[in-house]
């Protein structure tokens, strides 16, 4: 076994993942050390990824099935930190709502343990195997809080859903395999014949089963549903981390194998982009529930990274990953928020609740602010940044029709950010939430908006990380 | 030249912003927070002095420029003053503190959010007006819809929440496809950078497409007829010192816009789409005249006389002559005087009586002298009467027009007169007349810091207006370069 060693992080989260397991059923009430070993796991895996990242050019290891490469090493510390955060601040939800039990961190650490392999495919039977395993662990994770009706309605829906598009998937993977003879993705693209149909076939019902996996319209009827009655601390998870995983395999699958046939896949993207952005930005404005709304901003914000996917070019893959990486970092603000407004144990997540937050909460309203206008894509904000990345790489390939059309959803979207704003600075207000928050909440809150905030003064900084992401 | 007077200028006023933002917690901190902010905006307003005597009026390029590296290989944060830019640094930082002093009365609750938002402001627009770089212009354009929508919503009237909007989705919506244009703008030539492209230049072929993106945000900006609507609701519902602020320094963003960009960058599409600016102007003069006339709300008139103006300088830009840019300039700066003080003068009685209805009033004269005496300063001011400086720009407008289009001058010079008919009618139905509303007996004269606030702003008014020259000179230079280049590009393509 040559190169084991780039693959640390994966065996080291599978060993951890049954040593849990194992110290679950033997040690009572040992939900708090699970999670938190569960904690240092991620931190760990983390940094040996980091530190694999420095060393390593592209490395394609086990019969070619996995790649590790600059691309697949951002990804992966991209979400082992996001998912860190989101078990570190979701203790006290969980408890709460008295389901801070040991499956909870070992659910999370399997399903990030099938999006790293996902992120490190370079074969469709790899990456089907990682896409299972995340999803399984997804779909307890939705019902999460069974006592719950929407909670497990929740989960039902979402697999139901899912192993439909998984089925779809399935059936592209042997539409490629059988006209190509390998489910390799290198192999692939020597071997296929670009006036075959049936791999054009092939490809759209691997997207659909993809755009299902990011939620992009028309696949998109889940999310929200999902959204909802999932746990808060789950949500959060499924806005960021399952994304991050997908769309490194859609970059990887239509650039690695499929870039000779970008003529035929370049439209559906462009179709699911659009119809994203616009969807997500017009579907939000009835919103009520805040998890649904985000459901919604997360269609569209989803819209905006496969408009950089779209033009077929390395900067347009940097944009798309600049474009996630702030996403993450707002959305994480946003729900640092969402789980702040509780009051006597209860969590409230009308838009409603919000009236007149400023009054009695001014750092809180001022921090969702910030969020809430760089989620909207107002300058000086990151979110703005993260936008114009985006357009810049669509405009460089003349596709003004797209960039145009995504800058107009915008100010669709920015119309219902203000009526969060409006609720939250114009209106009469309610009774003072609790203040007494654990520090860890309050310090993810504080960092995502100062990121945000000051991400304008250096902004060279995350491009310099990216710019080394080269696919093409 | 070391010192970076133009960054200091631009982020002095959010230093002291934050400042502010971290001593709100003590309560009855309300006249000091006060203080804090008059003392940043003074600082800032003698620095800006002090650039002005620093400036050199012999030449047209551009001074105190600071370039630094911003986005590696893409965007360069870069800064600069020449004669067309720095009156309106000026006149930012003339009418901020103004507005800060203005604050007393009107608004009791959150007032150190207030003063937050506008120092805010400040800091946008003086980076809107001294940004050489297309992104970094378009950034402070933007921004600076967050603390005006945030002004107008939290501390305006009954109708706030949808002039809120409809002002921050209008200029967001003129502005994306302004995006749009600069990033193509980046793709066609290579960079963003104003004084390099006024080198380079553009190619013909795209210009048309680029100059209507860059209109369409101008346009709402303005604001020019037919999406001036967001203007009236905007200054009805905000606070005065909102209203003062939009007034007199956010729409010159846009005229200032025109003449740096649009007519800089794309001199050929210019010459195309000037009968276009034409009609769309004297529309705005006429029209939007003849609606002030027919106001019932003093602040409504004096919003729909700003579209008015705002169409004799769109007009005065277009002629492409010496004194019809140096024409909108003067009435630019005059216009930001002479409409900030109509507002605070609205304010003025609005907060004794709590009304804004012409109806309310009438027959003051003998109960507030004073206030008479200013407001009639303002008002012939605002029709352009000559020894004010409204006269100076209006005059060098209609004579470049006439040089250019006959009929164009004369329709515009038909807005003048109605322009006189609404003002000086307000000015009789509100000061003169039967005292019939017996309320009005109670009211005061103006106090202290209302008589200097209008003082400071009717000095200017007069000086310039009978002697214009320290103006003309700042900006003669600037111009004439820009007119020369102008028709080098026009003729040569």
């Amino acid at each position: 076994m040559i190169n084991i060693e780039l693959i640390f992080p994966e065996i080291f989260i599978s060993l951890s993942i049954m040593f849990l397991l194992i110290l679950g059923v033997f040690k009572k009430n040992s939900s708090k050390i699970i999670h938190n070993i569960s904690l240092l796991v991620l931190l760990i895996t983390a940094v040996i990824t980091f530190n694999e990242t420095i060393s390593i050019n592209r490395t394609i290891l086990f019969n070619e099935s996995i790649v590790i490469d600059y691309l697949s090493s951002f990804m992966k510390i991209i979400t082992l930190l996001a998912a860190f955060v989101v078990l570190l601040i979701s203790s006290n939800y969980l408890k709460t709502f008295k389901i801070f039990i040991i499956e909870y961190p070992i659910l999370i650490l399997s399903s990030v343990l099938g999006m790293m392999i996902m992120i490190s495919s370079n074969d469709l039977i790899v990456f089907y195997m990682g896409l299972e395993l995340q999803s399984l662990a997804l779909y307890v994770l939705a019902t999460f809080n069974r006592d719950q009706l929407k909670s497990s309605e929740a989960g039902l829906k979402y697999f139901v859903l899912s192993a439909l598009s998984s089925g779809l998937l399935l059936y592209g993977c042997s539409l490629i395999y059988g006209f190509t003879g390998s489910t390799n993705f290198n192999v692939i693209s020597t071997q296929f014949n670009t006036n075959e149909y049936a791999i054009t076939f092939g490809i759209v019902f691997i997207l659909v089963g993809l755009a299902f996996k990011i939620s992009a319209v028309p696949f998109h009827m889940w999310a929200p549903d999902v959204y909802e009655g999932s746990p808060t601390s789950v949500t959060l998870f499924f806005t960021m981390v399952p994304k991050i995983a997908a769309l490194t395999v859609f970059i990887r699958f239509l650039y690695v194998p499929f870039l000779n046939l970008i003529d035929q896949w370049q439209m559906i993207l462009v179709f699911l982009s659009i119809a994203s952005m616009l969807f997500g930005a017009i579907a939000a404005i009835g919103q009520k529930n805040l998890k649904r709304l985000i459901a919604y901003s997360s269609i569209s914000h989803i819209g905006y990274a496969l408009a950089g996917l779209v033009t077929g070019s390395n900067d347009g893959i940097q944009s798309s990953v600049i474009y996630m990486t702030i996403y993450i970092i707002m959305n994480l603000g946003f729900f640092s928020c969402l789980l702040m407004m509780k009051r006597n144990n209860i969590y409230y997540e009308q838009i409603d609740d919000l009236s007149g937050l400023s009054k009695n909460h001014p750092l809180l309203s001022i921090s969702l602010l910030i969020i809430l206008f760089s989620l909207a894509g107002i300058p000086p904000l990151a979110g703005f940044f993260a936008k114009f990345y985006i357009f810049k790489s669509v405009i460089e390939q003349s596709m003004y029709f797209l960039a145009i059309v995504g800058l107009l959803s915008t100010v669709v979207a920015a119309f219902y950010y203000l009526r969060i704003i409006k609720i939250m600075y114009f209106d009469k207000e309610k009774d003072c939430y609790d203040k007494d928050h654990s520090l860890w909440l309050k310090l993810s809150l504080t960092f995502s908006t100062l990121l945000i905030l000051i991400y304008f003064i250096f902004p060279s900084e995350l491009i310099d990380v990216v710019s080394k992401i080269n696919i093409i | 030249m070391n010192f970076p007077i133009l960054s200091s200028l631009i982020l002095l006023p959010s230093i002291g912003a934050l400042f502010l933002f971290f001593t709100k917690s003590k309560s009855e901190n309300k006249i000091t927070a006060k203080y804090v902010a008059l003392f940043t905006s003074l600082v800032n307003f003698f620095l800006s002095i002090y650039l002005w005597i620093l400036f050199d009026q012999t030449t047209s390029a551009f001074q105190f420029v600071e370039d630094r590296i911003w986005i590696k290989g893409l965007i360069n944060y870069k800064v600069g003053v020449d004669g067309i830019s720095i009156l309106f640094v000026i006149l930012t930082t003339f009418i901020t503190p103004l507005c800060i002093i203005s604050v007393n009365n009107s608004i009791t609750k959150r007032l150190n959010e207030f003063l937050i938002a506008i120092l805010v402001m400040e800091t946008f627009m003086i980076g809107v007006f001294c940004s050489l770089d297309l992104v970094v212009f378009y950034l402070f354009f933007e921004a600076g819809l967050i603390p005006m929508f945030l002004i107008i919503g939290i501390w305006g009237g009954t109708r706030r929440v949808y002039s809120a909007f409809k002002f921050f989705l209008f200029t967001l919506l003129g502005s994306v496809l302004m995006l749009v244009a600069i990033i193509s703008i980046y793709w066609i030539t290579g960079t963003t950078d104003v004084v390099q492209l006024y080198e380079l230049g553009i190619d013909v072929k795209y210009q048309n497409f680029l100059w209507l993106a860059f209109f369409s945000s101008f346009a709402v900006k303005t604001p020019m007829w037919p999406v001036h609507t967001w203007l009236p609701d905007a200054h009805v519902e905000a606070p005065t010192a909102g209203s003062v602020l939009l007034a007199a320094i956010l729409l010159k963003m846009a005229g200032y816009g025109f003449i740096r960009f649009s007519l800089g960058l794309f001199p050929s599409a210019s010459e195309i789409f000037t009968p276009l600016i034409y009609i769309l102007s004297v529309i705005a003069i006429i029209f939007t005249s003849l609606i002030a006339l027919m106001q019932e709300d003093m602040k409504k008139l004096i919003a729909y006389s700003s579209v008015a103006h705002m169409g004799f300088v769109t007009l005065g830009i277009f002629t492409i002559q010496q004194q019809g840019i140096e024409g909108s300039i003067i009435q630019m700066i005059s216009h930001g005087l002479v409409s900030a003080a109509l507002f605070l003068c609205v304010g003025i009685v609005y907060d004794r009586m709590h009304s804004r209805l012409i109806a309310t009033y009438g027959g003051i004269v003998t109960i507030i002298p004073k206030y008479a005496i200013l407001f009639m300063v303002f008002t012939l001011a605002a029709l352009g009467l000559p020894g004010t400086s409204g006269f100076v720009g209006e005059f060098l407008i209609l004579m470049a027009a006439f040089k250019d289009n006959f009929l164009v001058a004369v329709l515009a010079s038909l807005g003048v007169i109605i322009g006189a008919a609404y003002m000086l009618w307000l000015y009789k139905r509100v000061i003169f007349g039967k005292l019939i509303n017996s309320e009005l007996k109670k009211m005061i004269d103006l106090n202290k810091s209302e008589a200097f606030t209008l003082t400071c702003l009717a000095i200017p008014t007069l000086y310039f207006g009978f002697y214009p020259e320290p103006l003309i000179n700042t900006i003669e230079v600037s111009i004439s370069d820009l007119i020369d280049t102008y028709n080098f590009n026009v003729v040569s393509k």
